[in-house]
């Protein structure tokens, strides 16, 4: 008898409820609906504070953004699932950690009252916050990926510094990136990404929720599962054009500023 | 910190600042532009005390504030309060930060600074701008709606508004009182910080709808003990009926709705004060808009109008032009909700389906510094329980492309193909897929809801009741 299993694919949510500021739930929709139209079962799990949890049984691991308070609230509980996870990304398991999730997938992050809350050090990264009277790092981003655009929303108070063997996860076009100084954007090893792009960054960034979904796959089903299907993008390409627009229109002083 | 004391009498700087601001104001008439806050702007410019001189005249202060229905609310006190025969300074919507207020100050002052005697002036106040505008026309009764998720792009995190609204409360006049939302949590927490008169407000029904799982919440727990808050109830995102394990629980409102019923396109409930109770008939959906008639009484009830004058008040309000009323358009019915925020916009979602209809559907979606630059709340509203709703879909503003690909996710009907930038193709095109005598509701962020406003307006829109 012979019959190809369905590829299926874990994806876990950290902390859904709490990390969950403005439009990240997006993210794990748009890997679910991606995997739907090619016949890889997908499922989505939350995973709360307390849980019993190993992300062995994770092929994507998401976590997002929230403000100071609930990254504070959420501290301890990563802490504890830090062993696990770094260990989860030297066996190339997948991440895409946003904003307040990314700092805290970095050493540390010192909060705008100057409380410091350990992270999990996965990056070899610090993230701190300047204080309440400087202003946020707030617009629309543009980031060269791999030759490639990635287009969304940064909001974030706290600025990323990476340490001098630290890969970022792309170049600023436009917008502040990790701390509006060095162009960098995020943060890369092996299979996880960090990024400030919030707001949904998967579903206008076809190319980057697929390749997530790649190399989970290569990594459960071995390098040559993971040709994906072609989907039809257009809704998606249309979005992202249009916040390339918006981001690149709104800040044409701050473009002359970096290429002049 | 307290109230800076400007000496009241006759000021040239003054003067020249208002004659200045007037001039303008003219200037701007005749232009055909009305509304922006560019006279109060000239005014600080010549006179930065310019505000605070001339609210030295006033009668009574009420500063309306919080993330969701301050322009409604204060246009729902002014009305129980003319209905009190008072005479009343509103400031136009949506300017609402300090410029704003001066504006409409002075568009009522005499040359030298005065005001007639007697006037109540009712301020929509900017959540960030509170500090500034209680400084300028300190108090007499300051009202707090609700604190949600809003544009955090130009607010920063919530947490930092409610430090803010803590720290503006010590400038206070002591003899103010403020009107608190109590089924919010963050609300009902202002109370330790204010030593004066609080009088509080909430819905008391136990056949309230309870809020659908999965909903957006922000202030999930209490800041001071960083105790969860529970709810045996929630209405909307965070506002319900709320407790926490260390024994803190949402105190009993001292201005409640209880037994409310939806009718059509109406809200009925019995209005208790400490005055006693009257039934009222809202001509208004949605419970956003009971809180919204809660915080208007409660502010005029602390003004000392009584409880007969504030339900003759509520029953006579009418919603702004084009904003959650129905019109007519070229036989159609035509409905404009606003919605600006998750919380916001899954109410209007909800009221929407409250009628059991199918609509005709015109999503505009802009990103103005007015609307929130960052467009990612979409993601934060249920579209998904819209979808056995909807008849057709048009998507427009300057962020249509976004929009369209959210709704495409929620399994809204297709093809959805966003007609752009141009809110007036965009509004063609959703008023061509609907048939005569269907209805088509149209959602717009604030900038898309002034512009289909003007051009429901030129296209000779009018309000179904006026015609019927
Ligand atoms: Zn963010």
């Amino acid at each position: 008898m012979s019959h190809v299993d369905a590829q299926s694919l874990h994806v876990a949510v950290l902390y859904p409820d709490l990390l969950n500021l403005y439009g990240d739930r997006g993210n794990a929709r748009a890997l679910e609906r991606r995997c739907e139209a090619r016949g890889i079962e997908a499922t989505v799990t939350g995973v709360d504070i307390g849980d019993e949890w190993s992300p062995e049984d994770a092929d994507i691991v998401l976590v997002g953004g929230g403000q100071d308070r609930e990254q504070r609230r959420v501290q301890a509980d990563l802490e504890r699932r830090g062993d696990d996870l770094r260990q989860y990304v030297d066996d190339d398991g997948v991440v895409l950690a946003v904003c307040g999730g990314f700092q805290l997938f970095g050493h540390h992050y010192r909060g705008w009252d100057g409380e410091v809350m350990p992270g999990i050090g996965l990056f070899d990264a610090v993230a701190a916050h300047p204080g309440p009277k400087i202003a946020r790092c707030v617009g629309n981003v543009v980031v060269l990926w791999e030759g490639e655009t990635v287009v969304g929303f940064e909001n974030h108070g706290g600025r990323t510094y990476l340490n001098d063997n630290q890969a970022p996860f792309g170049d600023v076009v436009t917008g502040f990136g990790n701390n509006g100084g060095d162009g960098l954007e995020g943060a890369r090893v092996k299979n996880a990404f960090g990024t400030y792009l919030h707001g949904a960054v998967l579903p206008k960034n076809p190319h980057l929720a697929d390749r997530l979904l790649a190399l989970a796959l290569e990594r459960r089903y071995g390098p040559d599962s993971a040709d994906l299907a072609p989907l039809d993008d257009s809704a998606a390409r249309k979005a992202h054009a249009e916040a390339l627009h918006a981001a690149l229109s709104t800040s044409e002083s701050a473009l002359g500023r970096r290429f002049a | 910190m307290s109230t800076p004391h400007i000496r009241p009498g006759v000021s040239p700087r003054l003067t020249a600042a208002i004659l200045a601001g007037k001039a303008v104001r003219q200037g701007m008439r005749t232009l055909g532009s009305g509304g922006t806050a560019l006279p109060g702007l000239v005014v600080e410019r010549l006179d930065a005390d310019a505000a605070t001189r001339i609210a030295g005249g006033l009668s009574a202060t009420a500063l309306i504030t919080g993330t969701n229905g301050k322009t409604t609310t204060a246009a729902m006190l002014a009305r129980i309060l003319r209905a009190d025969g008072r005479a009343v300074i509103h400031n136009r919507s949506g300017s609402n930060l300090l410029r704003g207020v001066t504006a409409a100050l002075v568009a009522e002052a005499s040359p030298l600074g005065k005001l007639p005697s007697g006037c109540t002036a009712v301020l929509e106040t900017d959540e960030a701008a509170l500090p500034a505008i209680a400084r300028a026309a300190p108090p007499s009764v300051a009202v707090f709606t609700n604190l949600m998720r809003d544009q955090l792009d130009r607010y920063g995190e919530i947490e930092s508004i409610a430090l803010r609204w803590a720290d503006a409360l010590q400038d206070f006049p002591n003899d103010a009182t403020i009107a608190l939302n109590v089924d919010d949590p963050l609300i009902a927490s202002l109370a330790a910080r204010w030593a004066g008169e609080c009088l509080t407000f909430g819905i008391e029904d136990p056949n309230v709808p309870a809020a659908p799982e999965g909903e957006i919440v922000d202030a999930v727990w209490d800041p001071q003990t960083r105790d969860d808050f529970r709810y045996t109830r929630r209405y909307f995102a965070q506002l319900g009926r709320w407790y926490t394990d260390s024994g803190a629980q949402r105190p009993t409102p001292e201005v409640a709705a209880e037994q409310i019923a939806i009718g059509e396109q109406s809200m009925q409930f019995t209005l208790r004060t400490p005055d006693g109770s009257t039934p009222i008939n809202l001509p208004a959906e949605g419970l956003y808009s009971v809180y919204n008639a809660l915080a208007a009484a409660a502010a005029a009830l602390a003004l000392g109008v009584a409880a007969e004058t504030v339900r003759d008040g509520l029953e006579q309000h009418e919603a702004a032009f084009g904003r959650q009323e129905e019109l007519e358009v070229e036989g159609r019915r035509v409905r404009v909700l606003l919605g600006k925020n998750p919380s916001g916009m899954n109410q209007a979602l909800r009221t929407l389906q409250q009628s059991g209809q199918q609509h005709h559907m015109l999503v505009l979606l802009n990103d103005g510094i007015a609307d929130g630059t960052d467009v990612s709340w979409i993601w934060d509203v249920d579209w998904e329980s819209q979808a056995a709703h909807c008849a057709s879909l048009t998507v427009g503003g300057r962020r249509a492309a976004d929009m369209a690909l959210r709704l495409e996710y929620a399994g809204l009907p297709e093809p959805i193909e966003p007609v752009g930038n141009d809110i007036g193709r965009a509004l063609r095109q959703a008023l061509d897929a609907t048939p005569k005598s269907e209805q088509l509701v149209i959602l717009p962020t604030y900038t898309a809801m002034l512009d289909v406003r003007q051009r429901l307006g030129r296209m000779g829109a009018s309000r179904l009741w006026d015609v019927a």
